[in-house]
């Protein structure tokens, strides 16, 4: 027996990595757009995503995968919007993997659909690296939770292509300092495109139903339109 | 714990690697993170010891380096390293940037194994 150091060099995530990428090609491939929505717990992803689904349902075909902890109840919220919904169940685990996007929507025949949305599991920090072969990664941060969180947890945003700041219809009543938020969002990613939502009351809705559709028309004419956190 | 997760794929990772070189076990492991991987160190180093448990990678060190968050600043056109990870603007010149050049690393980059010298010929 002899200890020798071995050269080794692999990305430690290389099996979600490849498993990513092999179904960003292949969204691409069936012009699907995949967005990815991750937040801390209760940010609002589940009231965005039903929103944006019976929005957007109007003139597109849509999805949606949804990771929760325990519960059943996100998915069932987002079902009422009519579209295809699956849930994942995470257990312990505080983020979505690719392996468990790829088993969840292995029975839909994915080119019936224009956009897919997975809702992440709520929480600040564990999504960061975990790709799931997402076109778009939308962070919700909403104005109850801080202006300051950009700069605590300054990973997932460092990953992030968009941020919503939601729930703006109370903004007022927590006195939240939208200044400061958008200042402490553009210290931790620079140039990041801001959009300011409350999903119940429908501000900004809008705004961001043109954003998707904006970004989906982008990525079916350019291949290399995917996001800058991955690759 | 995404750690635990992040832990059970650097064990496979390293465990396919030291097979491949007719390794018996693996003595130490060298991890290379960046802050910006989201990953704490403890709580790594903590998941690592029991996921560890009846693996070639049972009772091995692991050895953790921290990649520095670097960006590439276009005024100074230099390579610069942030003093915050949450303030992308050049520590020199105050330009912000959100060129990254190196902060998000989570990857092996070596081991240390025990193996019979026959092994590998
Ligand atoms: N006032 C207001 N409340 C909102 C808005 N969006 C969501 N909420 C409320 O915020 C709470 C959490 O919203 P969810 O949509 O469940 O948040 P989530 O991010 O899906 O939560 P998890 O999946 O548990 O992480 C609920 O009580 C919502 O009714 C909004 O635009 N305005
Ligand atoms: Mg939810
Ligand atoms: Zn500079």
């Amino acid at each position: 027996m002899k200890p020798r150091i071995l050269e080794v060099r692999t990305k430690i995530l290389k099996h979600n990595d490849e498993i990513a990428r092999e179904m960003r090609s292949d969204f691409a491939r069936r012009g699907l757009f995949v967005v990815n929505l991750v937040s801390s717990p209760g940010a609002g992803k589940t009231e965005l995503l039903t929103h944006t689904l019976s929005r957007l349902g109007r003139d597109y075909r849509i999805a949606a995968v949804v990771g929760d902890l325990a519960t059943e109840n996100d998915a069932r919220r987002i079902a009422t919007s009519g579209a295809p919904t699956k849930q994942i169940e995470t257990g312990n685990i505080c983020h979505l993997e690719a392996d468990m996007v790829s088993g969840a929507i292995a029975d839909w025949n994915l080119d019936e659909f224009d956009f897919l949305f997975i809702e992440n599991v709520g929480n600040l920090v564990c999504p960061t690296s975990f790709d799931l072969g997402e076109h778009l990664r939308v962070l919700l941060l909403s104005v109850t939770e801080g202006e300051d969180k950009p700069l605590k947890y300054p990973t997932l945003i460092n990953t992030a292509d968009v941020t919503l700041i939601t729930k703006i219809d109370i903004a007022e009543a927590v006195g939240f300092d939208a200044d400061q938020m958008k200042a402490n969002i553009q210290s931790a990613r620079p140039g990041i495109t801001m959009l300011d939502v409350a999903s119940k009351r429908g501000d900004g809705m809008e705004a961001w139903i043109d954003f998707l559709v904006e970004r989906r028309a982008a990525f079916l004419t350019d291949d290399n339109a995917v996001s800058s956190a991955r690759s | 714990m995404h750690e635990l997760s992040i832990a059970t794929s650097l064990i496979d990772v390293a465990c396919d690697a030291a097979g491949d070189e007719g390794a018996e076990r693996v003595l130490s492991l060298r991890v290379r993170l960046g802050p910006l991987a989201g990953v704490d160190h403890e709580a790594l180093l903590f998941a690592f010891g029991f996921a560890a448990e009846g693996t070639m990678c049972e009772g091995a060190r692991l050895l953790i380096e921290e990649v520095p968050v670097t960006v590439y600043c276009p005024d100074c056109d230099a390579v610069k390293r942030l003093p915050e990870i949450y303030q992308f603007t050049c520590p020199d010149c105050g330009t912000p940037t959100p060129e990254m050049r190196t902060g998000r690393e989570m990857e092996l980059a070596s081991l240390e194994i025990d193996s019979h010298e026959a092994a590998h010929s």
